[in-house]
């Protein structure tokens, strides 16, 4: 088997909002194993950001471990949450707002080692900003330029130079390409799985976009309203969805192709409220498969053997959907 | 053959420009702010009123309370350039001594109340919760005292004088500073960049001073040439009952209050202080303006 560099056992994170405690992530266990990439996808407002947030403590857990190289991150105290910030990063969704527009390229790009104080002289730090910027493919001469003067790519680019600059073991993508051109988010892509070779860096790649999550990882997690329904490698999710609500997502990726034929699973009603949602399944209300137990009682996900796990009380019942 | 080699050289040095130079920042703001005219305007009228306050003593044609009852109420004329008041002092010495006073109350009492202000409304707004709220309230308790009255009452309490004055009229409008700096810091605390800085594992005062300070400057900025303009005419308003600079100190809003018993007859008594004081809040704005936007790298084209 191979190490895991991160496993997340049971964790939540509820806010409380004034119609009462909204449960963003409710119950989440995964891991990741060095080296791979995890693919977090679910609909918007399901959580998969906050569970990012949670992982590096930009938001503090509710309950839960998250244990980083065999050590619960949660009971860290201050000066070891210093040093595991070296450790984990994140790569932000929008590359206008996660650039501080006060701040030239090298400032922003610097900010992690002034921060942390990894170089004592100047020239050295300058050195290491340069060096950044060649890793992600900027050019040299933007290092005094201010983000607003580039185009989304190179201030994504940024945004990732920045989170090379303290040597992390893992970095958080939180949907990193979702506000790009189409053209660009392949570039991007494409660099961030080059840097996964070259650092051997271990990616969380958080996105709603099925055809990027099917691109870029090597297992994927389905998430939808706190939970995960669904884990598994990239290629047994493809071809042998077990949970009716990733059976219902997948069906929703558009074939390019006028003769096939598929059967579209079409989800009744809305997602429900996650401010104090009732016991039994999440997906309940909206699953064709539904049965009395899954009103009353929360299926766990259970371990179905080759790594997959599925999240539902018929998973060896429901008949496999056709994709 | 060597043609096209010489083509292409040329396209790469075209296409490989050096690295714009890297300036300091503040030598950035200058030049930004080189450009805009009305700014430079602002700033040359600012200058010269400090090089008078600086200088009052060579350059006031006669002393601030040098008495000439012989030549009371004169107007305009070649030997008092800007007339003479009641007890035929000229008015121009007055008004060029008069800067020094003036000046310092309008700085002064401005940085009191805008480092005061903008810090309690930054901690404010970053921390939010229960810091805000205690913060806040005692906030609105100063904002329901009417300005002038809580000037005054801490003047009676400290005692008439220069010094206390600057500190009454900073206090009085520090409420106004924290409201606008939370407000904004409000508006910058939940954007990325803020939770980038949270997650390379900067500390509060550094993501305080270095990312949320520097983007809230703009609306500040403002506030503050306003400011300036107010604290001289609060100023103003405690010298005309007393509480302020004492005659025969020489201060614009008190000439300008004492002047306007004289109106009716003599305009210029008035005129002139007024027209001093004018004139520097028009300049600082004009100041202002540019300086916000020289700070502003989005708008440096």
């Amino acid at each position: 088997m191979q190490e895991r560099l991160l496993e997340v056992r049971n964790l939540k994170k509820h806010f409380s909002t004034k119609k009462g405690m909204l449960h963003a992530v409710d119950g989440v266990n995964f891991f990741i194993n060095k080296g791979e990439t995890l693919g977090l996808v679910g609909e918007s407002g399901c959580g998969k950001s906050t569970t990012g947030r949670v992982v590096l403590r930009l938001l503090e857990a509710t309950e839960g471990e998250i244990i980083f190289e065999g050590k619960d991150i949660l009971q860290y105290n201050k000066q070891q949450q210093r040093e595991m910030r070296k450790e984990m990063q994140i790569v932000f969704q929008d590359p206008f707002a996660s650039l501080n527009p006060r701040m030239t390229i090298s400032e922003i790009i610097a900010e992690p080692l002034v921060v942390n104080k990894v170089f004592s002289s100047k020239v050295d730090m300058q050195k290491r900003v340069k060096e950044l910027m060649e890793t992600v493919g900027l050019a040299e001469r933007l290092i005094n330029a201010y983000p607003h003067e580039l185009d989304g790519g190179r201030r994504q680019r940024i945004g990732i130079a920045r989170a090379l600059a303290l040597k992390p073991k893992f970095i958080v993508q939180d949907e990193p390409v979702s506000a790009l051109d189409v053209s660009i988010q392949a570039q991007i892509l494409n660099l961030m799985a080059d840097l996964q070779d070259e650092f051997g860096l271990t990616y969380l790649f958080i996105s709603h976009d099925l055809s990027v999550v099917k691109h870029v990882s090597d297992r994927i997690a389905v998430m939808y309203l706190g939970k995960i329904v669904e884990l598994s490698d990239y290629s047994s999710m493809f071809n042998n969805p077990l949970h009716p609500y990733t059976q219902a997502l997948l069906s929703a990726i558009p074939i390019p192709r006028i003769d096939i034929k598929r059967e579209r699973i079409i989800l009744e009603g809305d997602v429900p409220s996650p401010i104090n949602p009732p016991e039994g399944c999440r997906f309940y209300g909206r699953c064709r498969y539904r049965q009395d137990i899954c009103k009353n009682k929360t299926p766990e996900l259970k371990d179905m053997g080759n790594d997959k796990y599925v999240a539902c009380h018929f998973t060896n019942n429901l008949k496999p959907a056709t994709v | 053959m060597s043609n096209a080699k010489t083509l292409q050289k040329q396209t790469l040095e075209k296409t490989s420009q050096p690295a714009k130079k890297k300036r300091s920042p503040w030598v950035t703001v200058w030049m930004s702010l080189k450009k805009n005219k009305s700014a430079m305007f602002g700033l040359i009228i600012i200058l010269i009123l400090i090089f008078c306050a600086l200088t009052a003593d060579f350059i006031a044609p006669y002393g601030f309370d040098d008495q000439d009852l012989m030549a009371r109420f004169q107007t305009p004329n070649s030997k008092h350039w800007f007339g003479t008041d009641n007890f035929g002092r000229d008015i121009l010495s007055r008004v060029i001594y008069g800067s020094r006073i003036s000046l310092q109350v309008g700085f002064i009492a401005v940085g009191i109340s805008m480092f005061t202000g903008g810090a309690l409304g930054a901690i404010a707004g970053y921390y939010g919760g229960k810091m805000d709220n205690v913060i806040m309230r005692f906030m609105d308790i100063l904002l329901a005292i009417p300005g002038i009255l809580l000037a005054i009452s801490i003047v009676a309490a400290l005692g008439p004088g220069l010094q206390n004055v600057m500190i009454a009229v900073g206090i009085g409008s520090i409420p106004s500073y924290a409201r606008i700096v939370r407000a904004s810091v409000l508006s910058i605390r939940d954007q990325e960049f803020i939770e980038a800085a949270k997650a390379v594992g900067a500390n509060d005062f550094r993501i305080i001073t270095k990312h949320i300070i520097p983007n809230s400057m703009a609306p500040i900025i403002v506030q503050a040439t306003l400011g300036v303009a107010g604290a001289i005419l609060s100023a103003a308003g405690l010298s005309f009952i007393g509480l302020g600079i004492q005659p025969p100190t020489p201060e614009w809003g008190a000439m300008l209050s004492t002047g306007r018993q004289f109106l009716r007859d003599h305009w210029h008594i008035a005129t002139f202080p007024g027209l001093a004081i004018m004139i520097t809040i028009f300049a600082l704005n004009l100041l202002g303006d540019g300086l916000r936007d020289a700070l502003d790298p989005r708008l440096k084209s």
